[in-house]
């Protein structure tokens, strides 16, 4: 066990390290071995700093060109597979960007890939949620390279250490089949989805747009993100990155507080490992009742502005 | 320009799963069965190509048992050409998926190639990157946008952050989101019509790619269910209790 080597891919929000990174090592340090990180982009200078200092880093990798500036499959896939042949274990938070990236890197290997991986039994067996989490499975990679991408709210975030050397790569450079055009991203005061401490989520039951100043309102009161079910995404009440569940955000806050979403088993998937649920829907047979630690019912639009009030 | 749409057959999303009493994998027998939602929206995209005039053949791939033809058939009622049926009688994995959808691009050479961004059973989010990978091709997952122009693709992807767009040249490996289309239902007169069409059918064993499955299943388990807790009566009591028993605000 102890003779693994891995290779943690960062990415960078803002020219900071993602926050997400610190919980990977978390998972990667439970592999045993010894751990790398590659913090690539055109200033990827402070986010590699930031790498070196997480507890149980050995040696950070960086390489600084712009071709890695969004994650582009195409180019980090070729750059990851360059610096892949000392390395039993490649890995990634199970992000938009790692679920993009990783699976090309494995089959350009020509190795499996594991998903969205939730605990590390050993280092080739891991647990992962299949059927929206429905069952928990756990596999055993039978590849001598394994490469996964973690779920990054199943793991604690390591602390920090004093810095470990950093170190620079060749770029691989543009692969020129993929270029990138623009991108809308939400930003905000709120704090981020995967990262928060309480979210405030609504559902269809808020009925409108200007309805979802609602949650809003509660979010501020608490410092909180804000998440939203399919439907509200579907029904252009929020922007998609909202969208918490099997196919949106998974996430464990302390606090969730769902106010006006049914609790469809593709919506419990991204949040049923919060510590405390909370439930506000005028229909006491709603499924989010089964998995609250507090159910309210009432009508949300009572009970919401009376809790931003009372807060 | 010929678009392929890989179509996977897997569990109703309405349906709870079940586990095996040794927990030796899940219990699909009588399960309902249907098309992943994901691949619906691939295939409805692909469809709408060619009513756009921008596709002029739409051919539907399914890897799998004997079963799988029930969801081919649907691609047909729903618009499909032409169908293939890459028959297997044991899973194959992403990879292995991959490979054969590979073999199937380098016979059928489409102009798109479409998939859907994970399957609701595995919920592994791998095939279509994996495909991309293995033939060349740009990839871009989770799209909610494609437009083509010329010999151009721009797909707007739904990432963590937003949403992004990309440019690439074609053929390219696009995965569908939720929001990229609506799917249609299909007619009664088409879902007879499909009932009569042919599939053409391929053997996994001819296609010369490697499918052995790179992980093995240790063990499945239904996680701790949490537990219902209790009702409050209002609003003042939910903020009593959040601050002196739960101490979460
Ligand atoms: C392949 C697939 C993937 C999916 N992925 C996701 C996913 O990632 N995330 C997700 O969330 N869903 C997902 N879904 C959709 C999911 O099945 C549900 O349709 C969705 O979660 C329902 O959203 P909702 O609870 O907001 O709406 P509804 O189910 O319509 O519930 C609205 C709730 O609001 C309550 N309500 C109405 N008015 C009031 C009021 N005035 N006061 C209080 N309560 C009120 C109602 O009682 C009801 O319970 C997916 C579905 C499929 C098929
Ligand atoms: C409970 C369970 C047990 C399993 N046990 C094993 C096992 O023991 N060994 C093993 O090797 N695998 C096993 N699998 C894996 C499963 O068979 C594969 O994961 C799957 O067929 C490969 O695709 P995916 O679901 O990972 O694809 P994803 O990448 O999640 O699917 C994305 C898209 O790829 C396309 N696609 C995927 N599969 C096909 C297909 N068959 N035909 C056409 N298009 C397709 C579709 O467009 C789909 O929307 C198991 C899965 C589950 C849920």
């Amino acid at each position: 066990m102890s003779d693994a080597r891995i290779l943690v891919i960062a990415e960078q929000e803002k020219g900071h390290l993602s926050s997400a990174t610190a919980r990977v090592l978390d998972a990667a340090g439970r592999l045993g071995g010894s751990i790398d990180v590659l913090v690539a982009g055109s200033q990827s200078g402070e986010a590699a700093q930031q790498a070196a200092r997480l507890t149980g880093v050995a040696g950070v990798i960086s390489v600084e060109d712009s071709a890695f500036d969004h994650m582009l499959a195409e180019n980090m896939g070729a750059l990851v597979v360059s610096l892949a042949a000392p390395y039993t274990h490649l890995l990634c938070a199970s992000t938009t960007s790692g679920r993009n990236v990783m699976p090309r890197v494995a089959a350009l290997l020509g190795v499996g890939q594991i998903s969205d991986v939730i605990a590390v039994e050993s280092a080739d067996t891991f647990v992962r949620p299949i059927y929206a989490g429905s069952v928990l499975a756990t596999v055993r990679s039978l590849d001598d390279k394994k490469v996964m991408t973690i779920r990054p709210t199943a793991f604690e975030p390591v602390g920090e250490q004093d810095a470990a050397s950093v170190s620079s790569a060749a770029s691989t450079g543009e692969q020129g089949m993929t270029t990138f055009v623009n991108e809308q991203l939400a930003g905000g005061e709120r704090p981020e989805l995967g990262g928060a401490r309480v979210i405030v989520s609504g559902g269809r039951g808020l009925g409108s747009a200007e309805n979802f100043r609602l949650i809003e309102g509660v979010a501020d009161r608490l410092g909180a993100a804000v998440g939203a079910s399919r439907a509200a995404v579907d029904a252009g009440y929020v922007p998609n990155d909202l969208q918490v569940g099997q196919t949106g955000k998974m996430v464990a806050p302390e606090l969730y507080i769902a106010a006006g979403i049914s609790g469809a088993v593709q919506h419990l998937a991204g949040m049923k490992d919060s510590r405390i649920i909370v439930a506000i829907n005028s229909d006491e047979e709603a499924p989010i009742f089964q998995v609250a630690d507090y159910g309210l019912v009432a009508d949300l639009f009572q009970a919401l502005p009376e809790l931003e009030r009372k807060l | 320009m010929k678009v392929l749409v890989a179509i996977k057959r897997v569990i109703d999303h309405n349906v709870r799963v079940r586990i095996r009493e040794d927990h030796s994998d899940v219990d699909l027998t009588h399960a309902k069965m249907a098309m992943n939602p994901f691949c619906e929206i691939a295939l409805e995209e692909a469809v709408r190509l060619k009513e756009q005039g921008i596709a002029d053949e739409v051919v539907a791939v399914s890897i799998g048992d004997k079963s799988v033809q029930e969801q081919l058939r649907t691609a047909m009622a729903l618009g499909a050409d032409r169908t293939i049926h890459v028959n297997s009688d044991t899973a194959v994995d992403s990879l292995g998926a991959a490979r054969v959808l590979a073999e199937v691009v380098r016979r059928e050479s489409p102009g798109l190639v479409l998939l859907g961004k994970q399957s609701i059973d595995s919920d592994s989010s791998q095939t279509g990157p994996m495909l991309a990978a293995l033939t060349q091709m740009p990839q871009a997952t989770f799209a909610s946008r494609i437009v083509i122009e010329g010999e151009r693709l721009q797909v707007t992807r739904e990432i963590d952050g937003g949403l992004e767009t990309l440019s690439m040249s074609l053929p390219a490996v696009v995965t569908t989101d939720l929001r990229l289309n609506e799917p249609r239902y299909a007619k009664l007169p088409a879902i007879m019509k499909a009932k009569k069409r042919p599939i053409e059918s391929l053997e996994i064993d001819e296609l010369g790619v490697e499918v052995t499955p790179r992980q093995t299943l240790v063990r499945v388990d239904i996680p701790r269910e949490r537990q219902a807790g209790v009702r409050v009566e209002s609003v003042d009591e939910l903020i009593d209790r959040l601050k002196n028993e739960a101490k979460v605000i």
